[in-house]
C-alpha cells in the first residue's frame, strides 16, 4: 500500500504506529467510544423503567393522559407538546449535520450559520423541557382521596365501586384554587351546601369556581366524569388527603412513585446532556468565528461536537418512544 | 482477507473534504433524512392519539410497530447524521455489536425478571 505513505500527516495524529486502525483520528474515535458507555448509562435507565414497569402491579399511568396540555391553551392535545420538542430536536439535528457539511468545504460563514441555528434549536427544546417540567410538578389540578368506598355512575354509563383511597381528580381550575385555599390562603373561600361546592378568589376581584364534575381513573385509563348528585356524593366522601402535581415523595398520576421519579430522571438526565452539548456547541461556535479552524486547516472539531449533538438527538427518540408513546 | 486498518484515499478523518458538486448531493441526501424522520415521527404520534391503550392484540402490535419505526429512526441517525455508515467497517462494528448484544441481553433479562415480579406480587395478594 503506497498510498499511506503519500501523506503527510504527523506521527501523532496516526497514533504514533504510523497508521490509524480505523481511519479515524484519535479524538474522534475516543468520542465513539464516550458515546457507546453514555449510551449504556440511557440504555440502562430505560431497562430499569421497564423493570420497574413489567413490576408493577399497581397502574402504570398512560403518558398520553398526563402529558396533554399546551403552554397558554385550555383544552387537551395529547402528546403534540412532547411531539413538538421531538421535532424542534431533530432539526437542531440536522442543522448540525449541514454545519458539519460545510465544515468539510472549509466554509466558515456556513459552519457559523448552521451551527447558531443549531444552538438556538438547543435553547428552544431546554425552554420546552423547563415548562414541561414546570408542568408536571404542579399538575393538572390534583383530587383527593376517598375516605369510605362509594359507587358511582359515570358519563360512559358504566358503574364503578370505588374503594377508600382511591383518587377522584378535580378539573385544573377548581383544583389550582382548591390547592391554594388548602395551604391557608384567606383570600380563597370555599362555599359548600346542597347541590352546590363553589370557591370565590378574592384576590381576583371575587372571581367564582363551580365544581361542575369530578374525573375518576384519570391517569390509568380513559377519564371517567362524574356530574350531578354522585359529584356531590364523591365530595363529601373525600379524606383529609389531597395530592396536587408530583414531587419527589408525592404523585398524583400514580399510586406508586416510579412513574414520576423515572420521569423526572430520564428527561433530567437528558436533559442535563441537552444542556452541556449546547455549552460545548457555544464554545466551538467561538473557535470557530476567532479563526482556530482554518488554522488547523480542518474543521473535525465541528464533527466531533456534532457527534455529540446527535446523540443526545438519538436518546430523545428512544426516551420518546418508551416513556411517552409505550 | 481485505485490511481496512490502512489509511487509503481519502478514508482518513482528516482527509474528509469535498466540494461544492459532492457538497449538493450530500446536502439532498440530508434533506430526505429530514423528512423521513419527520414522518415516521408524526404517524407515531398519530398512531398514539387515535389508538387506545389496553391488552388488546391491536396495541400490542403497535408498540411493536413503535419499536420497529424508533429503530429505523436511530439507524438513520447513527449511520447517517453521524457518517457511521460512511467510516470503516471495523469502526462500525467495534460501536454497534457490543451495544447491542448488551442491550438485547440486559432487555430481555430486565423484562422477564419484571413481569415474574409482578407474577410473584399478585399470587401473594
Amino acid at each position: 500500500m503506497s498510498d499511506e505513505t503519500n501523506k503527510n500527516m504527523s506521527k501523532e495524529a496516526l497514533w504514533g504506529g504510523g497508521r490509524s486502525p480505523f481511519g479515524v483520528t484519535y479524538g474522534k474515535m475516543m468520542m465513539w467510544f464516550f458515546l457507546v458507555s453514555d449510551a449504556l448509562t440511557f440504555g440502562g435507565l430505560l431497562v430499569a423503567y421497564g423493570f420497574s414497569r413489567a413490576s408493577s402491579t399497581e397502574p402504570w399511568p398512560i403518558a398520553e393522559q398526563v402529558f396533554r396540555a399546551l403552554p397558554g391553551l385550555d383544552g387537551e392535545y395529547p402528546l403534540i407538546y412532547v411531539a413538538l420538542m421531538t421535532f424542534i430536536l431533530i432539526i437542531s439535528s440536522v442543522t448540525m449535520v449541514l454545519a458539519v457539511e460545510a465544515g468539510h468545504r472549509n466554509d466558515r460563514t456556513s459552519v457559523l450559520k448552521w451551527m447558531g441555528l443549531t444552538i438556538i434549536g438547543g435553547a428552544f427544546f431546554l425552554g420546552s423541557q423547563a415548562w414541561e417540567w414546570s408542568h408536571f410538578i404542579h399538575g393538572g389540578g390534583g383530587g383527593f382521596l376517598l375516605e369510605h368506598p362509594v359507587t358511582v355512575e359515570g358519563d360512559d354509563g358504566i358503574t364503578y365501586q370505588m374503594q377508600a383511597g382511591d383518587v377522584v381528580y378535580m378539573d385544573h381550575h377548581f383544583g389550582h384554587l382548591m390547592e391554594q385555599h388548602l395551604n391557608g390562603n384567606a383570600q380563597v373561600v370555599l362555599e359548600a351546601g346542597h347541590g352546590h361546592v363553589s370557591l370565590t378568589d378574592h384576590s381576583d376581584h371575587g372571581h367564582v369556581v363551580e365544581l361542575h364534575e369530578l374525573t375518576i381513573n384519570k391517569y390509568v385509563a380513559g377519564e371517567t366524569h362524574v356530574e350531578g348528585f354522585k359529584m356531590y356524593e364523591l365530595w363529601e366522601s373525600r379524606s383529609d388527603s389531597y395530592t396536587f402535581g408530583a414531587n419527589l415523595e408525592e404523585s398524583e398520576y400514580a399510586q406508586q412513585q416510579a412513574f414520576s421519579d423515572f420521569f423526572f430522571f430520564i428527561t433530567g438526565f437528558h436533559g442535563f446532556h441537552v444542556f452541556s452539548g449546547v455549552v460545548i456547541n457555544i464554545i466551538i461556535f467561538f473557535m470557530v468565528l476567532k479563526g482556530v479552524m482554518d488554522k488547523r486547516g480542518h474543521y473535525e472539531m465541528v464533527e466531533k461536537v456534532g457527534l455529540y449533538w446527535h446523540f443526545v438527538d438519538l436518546v430523545w427518540v428512544f426516551v420518546f418512544t418508551f416513556f411517552y408513546l409505550i | 482477507m481485505e485490511r481496512d486498518d490502512l489509511i487509503v484515499n481519502d478514508s482518513y478523518a482528516l482527509n474528509a473534504h469535498h466540494d461544492d458538486a459532492h457538497g449538493k448531493i450530500l446536502r439532498k441526501k440530508i434533506y430526505f433524512v429530514t423528512i423521513l424522520l419527520s414522518l415516521i415521527t408524526a404517524v407515531e404520534v398519530a398512531m398514539g392519539v387515535m389508538f387506545k391503550r389496553g391488552d388488546t392484540f391491536t396495541w400490542t402490535a403497535i408498540k411493536w410497530t413503535f419499536v420497529a419505526l424508533t429503530l429505523v429512526k436511530a439507524g438513520y441517525i447513527v449511520m447517517s447524521f453521524m457518517h457511521l455508515g460512511d467510516e470503516q467497517k471495523n469502526l462500525r462494528n467495534a460501536v454497534v455489536a457490543p451495544y447491542v448484544l448488551f442491550i438485547l441481553y440486559l432487555t430481555y433479562i430486565a423484562l422477564t425478571e419484571g413481569f415474574a415480579n409482578m407474577a410473584i406480587d399478585n399470587l401473594m395478594h
